[in-house]
């Protein structure tokens, strides 16, 4: 079965595996685009440069627009400034030419002479700031001239002081002011600026300006106002003629615009920031420069042109600002946009590494779960390796045991012997390992499955202590059971793993107890009774306070009189036990009714020893698989440590609960719950008659009286009797026991002849010497007894000479030695009371006459295509007293099973031509199923005998592969054997199958 | 008395040579156990059975092997057959030998089956020989008024 059942299991793993992984190969984005993160981290990196200078850039343009803006309203400002200045200077002018026109025109003779108008322009000089100087020329004809000299006594000169050439017309200056009275009696027509402005001035009779030059005093560059003054009053809208005609002569003044500017300029803020210039740009394409200097470095960059206009409409003129340094590169662009890219590169580096960390975190995460995905694996793997081992290990021990028990039958000396009997022991407890190994395997494989069938609790727990009454015995120990009456006589479970942990706690108690008494108790778990009536109980029977003291030393009220690690354990608890079951065997049948309604009981099973204990360190790791209590344990006693560990988990499978309580040098008690299925009732009455098969029931009715000190050992003892049907009293010693014998109604409360009297051994030897008998003598010869009662001694170990002593003490009957089990009691009382005939309850561990119990009379039916192999079968089943049919093939047998047939089985081969064991089987159950419908049909006819037919099929088969075992129940087996039939293997099958009979009939 | 003490113990040892020699398992021993007074004969009959049975499965095989078109699945068969019937008996070599045959026959190689089954004729005679002179063993056994003594 094992390279099919690991392939497929092998299978199963990489499936799961393969599952785990594809649900973690659902990426997450980041780890998805891996590849690609620094790739991110680039453009990342790359967009925000981008961005950090678009910042930059932006406000930097910011700056600018913002230096543009205030480079015009200051430009803006200065012109306007510029302007309302000059515009003030020339009103002025205005109204002097006006004031001349009048003074000197109107009046006649002139109120104006040089004198007069010198002092008035000086005086009034502040009125004009701008301009250096006033002047007026008078118009002169040339037909003129000469009476013009001579009323002013000097000639006119051309500007270059020279007598003017003749003209048709000339200006001489006449009036002027102190400051420019050198250019008295110049013609000012003599200049070519000058006598365009002037004849420009007459025609428009506005004020013009000339183009800037340099003025004649300083060497500043000045342009020069003309305001023509007319004779007469002029029409409202004079021609240019009328205008020309009308003139009387001119006002001249020159400004100094270069002071006037720097005048201006240093009025305002922000003076210094800015460079001015101011261009006459009448001639658009030579710009002529009034102030500021042609060539001036500055930022060239950037420049406002402001208009100005000074009321001359053929004049143009501009001011251009610029600032005097170029723009400062700013700083607080520079900085935001560089503490921008910082930022955001520092950002884009924080979730570069965040991603880079999820990313190793993740990819660490799957390496954890790969790991361990394979460590389960590797865990179930160790699982399955173990059980496979230990089952390949199994079958050649199992031939080396063989081989060593065939080779210890024959004659060999004692050292052979002795080597040899060590090898068999050696490979026992190797084999004892190998079961436990594969046990514990099978349980962690989750592979182990428990059986449930009805099984009798007290005879298992009969049977594991006679596995342990030789080992007991040679110790001293005493060994005992005690099964509480409320447990029901039968539950539904698995007895091979209930006896297989009865067998640890006990095995490890008598491994570790040297003195005292090993005790299982089993009870139902439910709340005892009050504890009142617990006590009333004890005292009727004698009284249990006086026995707490027997020899002087300090006695507990344990079985053996040693103490036990758990108190509540002791009698106190162990009375409500006894006396719980007192009340309910009064109890009313309702009681029992209703006890036996519900599905299920949870007994409470304790496994008392006073042995060395567990040391208090090791008391938690007890249950751990190979942990003993320390390294000198397994040195001293021997042992693994798995035993416990395997136990907890059996006992946790059947819903259950395990603990202990240990002192060191007092002992242990191990207890643990188990939940049991109750019989149905049919059945449970069914199994019943057979239970009372196993226990002869030719001692119903019989009275015993038991005579102990030790009231859990009578109790135990009584348990014991109460099995067989027994009525028992117990007597607290021998004394009260003869006197319950001789007159009814004694402090016993016995008011029977009893039949037989057991008597504790330590009773008899601390008890008067043989009194007992000798009042017995007494009492019959007094006519009391009618029947000397047959006195039986119980003993743990026994020497012959207290044995000789107890035959002449009158214990002539028989000596039962401990442990008591209820079988056995039966035969020693049946050899006593000389019922005769040995007991069928004696092989009841002895398989073949077992098997020959089970299948003597049945007819069995084998059916083989092999002739030699149907033989063999026949012949083995023979052996055992069946009747036995064959059938060479799967026709032949259908024919002989047609219904109805008495055959009580079928061993059914598997391989075989024409028709295989499978569809024979399926055939017969059809016909079976066929002919259970039809019955059904007229059930109304009453319950046969056999109400449904099932004949049970087991198939033979050479290969034991679970498969084929599957196979054999799907088709409607009920087990198999394997071939080369094996007495223990077919006992199994046969047992199983025909223990179960009953039920599967109900 | 003497006689019988002799061929009692010239029959265990000879029964232990042939356990020794693998000719017999401990099946054998098993069908020894299961002879008691009801079925005196039980050995004898069912070896006679299995050799009856071999000799016409060896000729059935050997039939089936000589022609052009070897149906394997009847080798196989009567190979299963008679490896069945050995182990019931217990007869370890001719089994071993059948397991090997099935092998050949599952591989269908032709050449493998005919030295198979000529090794198969080879162990059944011989076992034959051995077991006749042993039941002759415990025939004169039985004849010198002893009783048979059982194998461990």
């Amino acid at each position: 079965m094992g390279p099919k059942l690991k392939q497929s299991y092998h299978h199963s793993v990489t499936v799961k595996v393969n599952e785990q992984m594809g649900t973690k190969r659902g990426y997450t984005f980041i780890q998805a685009n891996r590849a690609w993160l620094p790739k991110f981290l680039l453009l990342w990196v790359m967009v925000m440069a981008f961005l950090s200078t678009w910042i930059y850039k932006k406000m930097d343009a910011d700056n600018k627009v913002r230096r543009k803006e205030v480079l015009s309203s200051m430009c803006d400002q200065r012109a306007r400034m510029l302007q309302d200045q000059f515009s003030v200077s020339v009103n002025h002018v205005h109204a002097l030419a006006i004031l001349v026109s009048t003074f000197h025109y109107y009046k006649d003779p002139s109120a104006i002479d040089q004198e007069t108008f010198a002092e008035y322009t000086a005086r009034t000089a502040f009125e004009r700031p701008l301009l250096s100087g006033v002047a007026y020329a008078e118009r002169v004809k040339h037909s003129e001239r000469e009476k013009f000299e001579r009323q002013h006594g000097w000639t006119i000169k051309t500007m270059k002081r020279e007598p003017s050439p003749i003209r048709d017309e000339y200006a001489p200056v006449i009036f002027s002011q102190e400051t420019v009275s050198y250019i008295e009696s110049l013609d000012m027509m003599s200049g070519e600026e000058d006598r365009e402005n002037i004849l420009r001035a007459r025609a428009t009779g506005k004020a013009v300006l000339t183009s800037p030059f340099r003025l004649l005093g300083s060497h500043h560059l000045g342009v020069v106002l003309t305001f023509p003054v007319y004779k007469s009053k002029l029409p409202p809208k004079p021609s240019v003629e009328e205008r020309i005609e009308a003139t009387a002569g001119y006002l001249g003044g020159a400004f100094d615009v270069e002071s006037l500017v720097e005048n201006l300029l240093g009025q305002l803020a922000g003076n210094q920031a800015i460079l001015v210039n101011v261009y006459d740009i009448t001639n658009s394409s030579d710009h002529l420069i009034m102030y500021g200097h042609q060539n001036q470095d500055g930022d060239l960059a950037l420049l406002h042109e402001s208009k100005l206009d000074f009321g001359d409409p053929f004049r143009k003129h501009q001011m251009i600002c610029r600032y005097h340094q170029k723009a400062p590169t700013s700083w607080t662009a520079l900085t935001t946009a560089f503490l921008f890219f910082v930022i955001c590169l520092l950002v884009g580096y924080i979730l570069y590494g965040a991603a880079i960390h999820i990313v190793k975190v993740e990819d660490d995460f799957h390496e954890m779960q790969e790991l361990m995905v394979r460590a389960e694996a590797a865990d179930v793997a160790k699982s399955q390796f173990l059980a496979t081992v230990s089952h390949e290990i199994r079958t050649p021990m199992n031939g080396i045991l063989g081989m060593l028990a065939l080779l210890l039958d024959t004659d060999l000396s004692s050292t052979q012997r002795d080597y040899a009997q060590t090898a068999q022991v050696c490979g026992k407890a190797l084999i004892t390992l190998i079961n436990e190994v594969l046990d514990r395997a099978k349980i962690e494989a989750g592979k182990l499955e428990l059986e449930t069938v009805p099984f009798d609790l007290r005879s298992i727990l009969d049977d594991v202590l006679s596995l342990f009454s030789e080992k007991s015995r040679n110790k001293g120990l005493e060994l005992a059971v005690f099964v509480s009456d409320k447990v029901p006589e039968m539950v539904m479970g698995d007895p091979g793993r209930f006896r297989q942990i009865i067998t640890n706690l006990v095995g490890n108690s008598v491994k570790f107890t040297e003195r005292g008494h090993i005790f299982v108790k089993v009870h139902v778990a439910e709340n005892p009774k009050p504890k009142d009536d617990a006590k009333a109980e004890i005292r009727l029977n004698g009284g249990s306070d006086e026995g707490a003291l027997i020899s002087g030393s300090r006695q507990f009220n344990t079985l053996s009189g040693y103490e036990a690690a758990d108190e509540r354990n002791s009698w106190d608890s162990f009375q409500h036990l006894v006396t719980a079951e007192a009340l309910r065997n009064d109890a009313s049948e309702k009681m029992t009714v209703a006890g036996e309604a519900s599905r299920s009981v949870t007994l409470m099973v304790s496994v008392e020893d006073t042995g060395i204990g567990i040391p208090l360190i090791a008391q938690d790791r007890v249950f751990t698989p190979f942990m003993q209590a320390d390294s000198s344990t397994s040195r001293n006693y021997g042992g693994t440590g798995i035993g416990l560990s395997i136990t907890k988990c059996l006992v946790e499978l059947m819903g259950g609960h395990i603990s202990f309580i240990s002192r060191p040098q007092v002992g242990s008690t191990f207890s643990f719950t188990t939940v049991f299925g109750r019989c149905k009732k049919a059945s449970h009455s069914d199994t019943k008659k057979s239970n009372a098969e196993d226990l002869p029931s030719g001692f119903r009715g019989l009275k015993a009286i038991v005579v102990d000190g030790k009231p859990v050992r009578a109790a135990v003892t009584r348990y014991h009797l109460k099995r067989l049907g027994m009525l028992v009293e117990v007597a607290n010693n021998v004394k009260i026991a003869a006197s319950a014998c001789g007159k009814n109604g004694s402090s016993c409360g016995s008011k029977i002849q009893p039949d037989i009297v057991l008597v504790e051994k330590d009773s008899w030897l601390s008890g008067e010497d043989g009194c007992l008998s000798l009042r017995m003598l007494d009492l019959k010869q007094n006519g009391h007894v009618f029947k000397l009662p047959k006195m039986i001694l119980l003993a743990t170990n026994i020497t012959n000479a207290e044995l000789e002593k107890a035959k002449a003490a009158g214990f002539a009957d028989t000596t039962i030695m401990k442990p008591l089990r209820a079988s056995m009691v039966a035969a020693c009382l049946q050899q006593v009371l000389g019922t005769g005939k040995s007991l069928p309850g004696k092989g009841i561990l002895n398989g073949s006459s077992v098997l020959g119990s089970l299948l003597c009379g049945k007819r069995i039916l084998v059916v083989d295509d092999n002739m030699v192999n149907r033989r063999v079968a026949a012949g083995a089943l023979k052996k055992f007293g069946a009747a036995v049919e064959c059938a060479e093939s799967g026709k032949a047998a259908l024919k002989l099973l047609q219904l109805p047939h008495s055959f009580d089985a079928c061993f059914m081969d598997i391989q075989m031509p024409e028709m295989d064991g499978f569809e024979a089987t399926r055939r017969i159950r059809m016909l079976e199923s066929q002919a259970n419908e039809q019955m059904n049909g007229d059930t109304n006819k009453g319950s046969g005998k056999k109400d449904k037919w099932h004949l049970p099929i087991l198939a033979m088969t050479a290969d034991v592969i679970l498969a084929t075992y599957d196979e054999c129940l799907k088709c409607g087996m009920d087990g198999y054997v394997s071939k080369p039939f094996e007495e223990e293997n077919l006992y199994q099958a046969v047992a199983k199958f025909f223990k179960t009979k009953p039920i599967s009939d109900s | 008395m003497d006689v019988v003490n002799q061929l009692q113990r010239q029959f265990l040892d000879y029964s232990a040579s042939l356990h020794r020699e693998g000719f017999l398992d401990d099946q054998f021993t098993q069908l020894q156990k299961l002879q008691d007074e009801n079925s005196p004969d039980f050995v004898v009959e069912v070896a006679s059975l299995f050799f009856e049975d071999c000799e016409k499965l060896i000729n059935n095989m050997a039939r089936a092997l000589e022609q052009q078109g070897v149906d394997f699945k009847q080798v196989d068969a009567s190979v299963h057959q008679l490896k069945g019937s050995s182990s019931s008996i217990g007869a370890m070599r001719v089994k071993n030998v059948c397991i090997a045959f099935r092998s050949f026959c599952e591989a269908q190689n032709r050449e493998g089956c005919l030295r198979c089954l000529q090794q198969v004729t080879h162990e059944y005679s011989l076992l034959k020989n051995k077991l006749q002179t042993l039941f002759r063993l415990e025939q004169q056994i039985l004849a010198a008024g002893g009783s048979v003594p059982a194998i461990e």
